[in-house]
């Protein structure tokens, strides 16, 4: 009985897990004020070191914003997620410059989005996770719980 | 005379206190006084400010781009589309407590939206407006 019931379990259990993607403890209050302002504080897991290392290099001019951080906590938020960084081989290339939503991982991930539903203007961007994913926040990414009922599955 | 309680609330407001949206418009006051004498904050000239198309940037040409008509309802970024709390001091309290987090916003805003650093009374006029709009 038990042998049988791992393996479902386990099936069931871990698409939830891979549905949670929470801030790490140890996130600094520098990284949610200065990167979650403008858009949501992504899972630093979302994009390899070396993505992370290009984008925090060219902040000042970051997708048609400056969006410069002063020296002490640039280093911070850098240290930071560098030390979270996804794996490089899972995620696919981010592109240049690095985005999220150019990595093979977020575009399998969401390939059962319509084209238009990305222009909508509850949405605007691929960068507004919340406007889908209205748990993003808190770290819950399950397409179980859309905010838009044209995904409600 | 003038620069010395300037440089007092500057200085408070650099060890991090939190301040009212009082004490912030008054910093910024003061400096706009220093500059040009009778100074006195307008939330009308702020309200103007704050409607004004600067036409500076395609997305964002407006403070209304991403703040709404109304500093009172909650914005929506012009381009991420992240949902932005409301300017207004009567919508929430939280808005021009902290000088450097004001500081840093209208650094940032004024070069993207304006097209240049705003000035000390433009900034007290807008924060007048932001503190008296109901």
């Amino acid at each position: 009985m038990k042998l049988v019931a791992l393996p479902l379990l386990l099936g069931i259990a871990l698409p939830a897990l891979a549905d949670r993607l929470p801030l790490p403890a140890d996130t600094p209050a520098s990284y949610t004020a200065e990167c979650g302002s403008c858009h949501l504080a992504y899972p630093p897991a979302l994009l390899a070191a070396g993505d992370w290392q290009r984008l925090m290099a060219g902040l000042n001019e970051h997708f048609g914003t400056d969006a410069a951080v002063d020296g002490k906590k640039g280093a911070e938020i850098k240290t930071f997620l560098e030390r979270h960084a996804g794996n490089a081989a899972k995620l696919g290339s981010a592109g240049e410059p690095p985005r999220i939503s150019t990595t093979a991982r977020f575009v399998r991930k969401h390939r059962e989005v319509p084209t238009q539903l990305w222009r909508d203007p509850r949405v605007k961007s691929a960068a507004n996770c919340e406007a889908c994913h209205r748990g993003a926040g808190d770290g819950r990414y399950s397409e179980h719980d859309s905010a838009l009922p044209e995904l409600k599955r | 005379m003038k620069p010395l309680p300037a440089l007092f609330l500057l200085l408070a407001s650099l060890a991090g206190h939190a301040e009212t949206p009082q004490q912030i418009g008054q910093i910024y006051a003061t400096e706009a006084a220093a500059r040009q004498a009778g100074f006195t904050p307008s939330a009308k000239r702020g309200e103007a400010f704050f409607r004004q198309r600067f036409g500076h940037n395609d997305k964002m040409p407006a403070c209304t781009s991403c703040h709404t008509d109304s500093p009172l309802n909650t914005g929506q970024h012009a381009v991420t589309g992240k949902s932005i709390r409301p300017l207004a001091i009567a919508t929430n309290g939280e808005r021009f407590s902290d000088p450097a987090k004001v500081e840093k916003w209208f650094g940032r805003n004024c070069k993207e939206v304006v097209g240049r650093a705003c000035t000390a009374g433009e900034k007290a006029d807008f924060a007048a407006y932001m503190s008296e709009v109901r």
